[in-house]
């Protein structure tokens, strides 16, 4: 079997910036410690946690077509799996996360039946509902926080194999996670499965003719972007030390398809890259005013009307041109 | 007592779905031309109850509260819609929403500028602070005021619709666009007015909900969700289906939060069926959504095609 689903030339642009762009991502830890302390650490943790909640939300928006506005809802759900479950005193890190991945799956696999059998706008309403109608249950948990969110006593314990009780570790963690996601969505992509979804998304009739059962496939995708989605959220349990139903707002998952956009929809690298210069952007415009979202609003008005192709994206359509001049 | 208690929570279901209707049904129409959905239209709703309340503390007259909201919401909403969303009624859904989230970002972080960010209180007008009695039940006459003008729009629109020139082209845009511009219609201005009048109402509506309701920043946001799956569970483009399912959301929601928690009292004990109820309460519309969607994905009420 072969390592890449497709043919890339080591000396081409495309496997250079990845290769630089790990390289990038393995030595922060050392360098922040060095420039300035935990924050940036803390920051780039931020960012790659969204990377991979906007990586698992491109396999439906980018590649099925899906436009799904309630992703961030397993955010939620992978938070408040941390964060119920140490309040209970478990603290069993691979425990949460088998029951983080299941409860996102089932969560995924009962709305998706629902949502799937709609498309276009409505599709997007009722995600949009359903996140919305897990957000006020959230709120309603009095008993676990209600409106407040509820701390993480303590972070999830995966001893002896390794620790995300420091930052540092969780951030290695992290990046191995998002990496292992990446590539194998790349691989999903180019599979049958990767193949039925984008030829769905252009045309479901003609799929449907050739006697695929979409629904089916599209559901797979679905509870698949969720469970990738959840464990996003138990890293950012982890990460914050915190369950809020705020993780689950839709401005979140408006966050999370703003990154997709701006990184490149329906490219595999897009997502990291979006979620990097959306996560600074928002970051340095906060630093400068309370209000910063009368900046932001207009910026995301202007992603939504320039931004086609993204940057990642734009980057490979620049690649193909010089490949093109050759 | 028991059936005076779901009478007046039948009302409130009344007046709550009939808030519901004012704003899905600008929603509706534009979406039945352009099939576009503007999720930015729940800042027009907390426009005209920022600018109703702060006429009415000014003047003190409700009227001239209810103009400044009308027409102040008409007027943003057309230049929005002029200068702005017009640029992405050819443009995929996504784009569409993603651009409408950041006008809602920027409507109302504005609103946390103009008006701080608590929430303002307004009284209701003067002439409707009493209770009328009603089979010796007493209800609150502004909330009964709310209900008439809720329904005196309905019936509004359904001549507008159905008895005039401007309905007829709005029916038959909904049918076949591009046969109706072929006709030498202009399209883009007769979406504009509809646009317009949906902004307008959307004002209304936040008018007649600031002295039931708090106004604040993000006040728009949960209801313009709960408008969403109104439009769904009535039928995309429907105004039929926006009228029948903004009154029955607005019913099951009222009444489900005061009955669920009475309800499974009766089958656990008092603490943990509030706590269960209340939470099962707030899930109760999504899941009547989820029961229509699974019997009829097209709503309730399809527009005809």
């Amino acid at each position: 079997m072969l390592l890449f689903p497709e043919s890339i030339s080591p000396r081409s642009p495309r496997f250079i910036a990845v290769a630089a762009l790990l390289v990038v991502l393995a030595i922060v830890p050392p360098i922040a410690a060095n420039a300035g302390g935990p924050f940036y650490v803390t920051l780039a943790l931020r960012i790659l946690v969204f990377a991979l909640a906007a990586a698992s939300l491109n396999l439906l928006l980018g590649y099925a077509g899906l436009v799904s506005f309630g992703h961030a809802l397993y955010l939620g759900i992978g938070a408040y799996v941390v964060a119920i479950l140490s309040f209970h005193g478990v603290t069993n890190g691979w425990l949460h996360l088998g029951v983080a991945l299941a409860l996102s799956a089932i969560i995924a696999f009962l709305t998706g039946l629902v949502c799937l059998r709609t498309s276009g706008i409505a599709f997007i309403m009722i995600t949009l509902a359903f996140a919305q109608m897990f957000f006020f249950l959230a709120t309603s948990l009095k008993y676990y926080g209600g409106d407040d969110g509820l701390a993480v006593a303590r972070r999830s314990d995966f001893e002896p194999l390794f620790s995300i009780q420091s930052n540092t570790g969780l951030y290695y963690v992290t990046v191995v996670v998002l990496v292992a996601t990446l590539y194998l969505s790349w691989r999903l992509v180019h599979s049958r499965l990767g193949r039925v979804l984008r030829g769905a998304s252009s045309n479901v009739r003609r799929m449907e003719a050739l006697g695929f059962p979409v629904l089916r496939y599209r559901l797979a995708a679905y509870v698949m972007a969720g469970c990738v989605c959840g464990f996003a959220g138990l890293l950012l349990g982890n990460l914050a030390r915190f369950a809020s139903p705020a993780y689950m707002a839709w401005t979140v998952s408006g966050d999370l398809i703003v990154m997709i956009i701006l990184g490149g929809v329906a490219t595999i690298v897009g997502p990291l890259i979006g979620a990097i210069v959306y996560v600074i952007l928002e970051t340095i415009i906060a630093a400068y005013t309370q209000h910063w979202m009368v900046v932001l609003g207009p910026i995301i008005l202007l992603v939504a009307l320039f931004a086609k192709r993204g940057i990642y994206g734009s980057f490979l359509a620049w690649e193909r041109r010089i490949d093109f001049a050759r | 007592m028991t059936w005076s208690l779901f009478f007046v929570q039948a009302l409130n279901g009344l007046q709550y779905g009939v808030l519901l209707f004012l704003l899905a049904a600008g929603l509706t129409l534009v979406f039945g031309i352009m099939n576009f959905v503007n999720l930015a239209h729940g800042s027009f709703y907390m426009l005209g109850a920022y600018l109703g309340a702060a006429v009415y503390s000014a003047s003190g007259s409700f009227v001239l509260a209810g103009v400044a909201a009308v027409t102040g919401a008409l007027v943003i909403g057309v230049a929005i819609e002029r200068t702005t969303l017009i640029a992405f009624y050819a443009r995929d859904h996504l784009y569409q929403v993603l651009a409408t989230v950041g006008l809602i970002l920027f409507f109302n972080e504005t609103a946390r500028i103009l008006w701080g960010s608590s929430a303002i209180y307004m009284r209701a007008p003067q002439a409707f602070t009493g209770a009328i009695s009603l089979m010796g039940i007493l209800y609150p006459s502004y909330r009964f005021l709310v209900i008439a003008v809720g329904l005196a729009v309905a019936v509004g629109l359904y001549v507008l619709i159905h008895h005039t020139r401007i309905g007829m082209l709005t029916r038959a845009g909904a049918t076949n666009l591009r046969l109706v511009s072929v006709l030498g219609i202009n399209i883009r201005l007769l979406n504009t007015a509809l646009f317009g009048l949906g902004a307008a109402l959307a004002g209304l509506a936040g008018l007649m909900a600031a002295p039931i309701l708090a106004v604040q920043p993000g006040m728009g946001d949960n209801i313009i969700v709960t408008v969403l799956l109104v439009i769904v569970v009535g039928g995309i483009g429907s105004i039929r289906g926006a009228f029948f399912g903004a009154l029955i959301v607005g019913l099951v929601d009222t009444i489900g939060r005061v009955y669920l928690p009475i309800l499974l009292s009766h089958l656990t004990e008092r603490d943990s069926a509030d706590a269960a109820g209340s939470a099962l309460a707030s899930m109760l519309i999504y899941l009547f959504m989820a029961v229509v969607l699974a019997v009829r994905p097209q709503g309730l009420f399809p527009m005809p095609r």
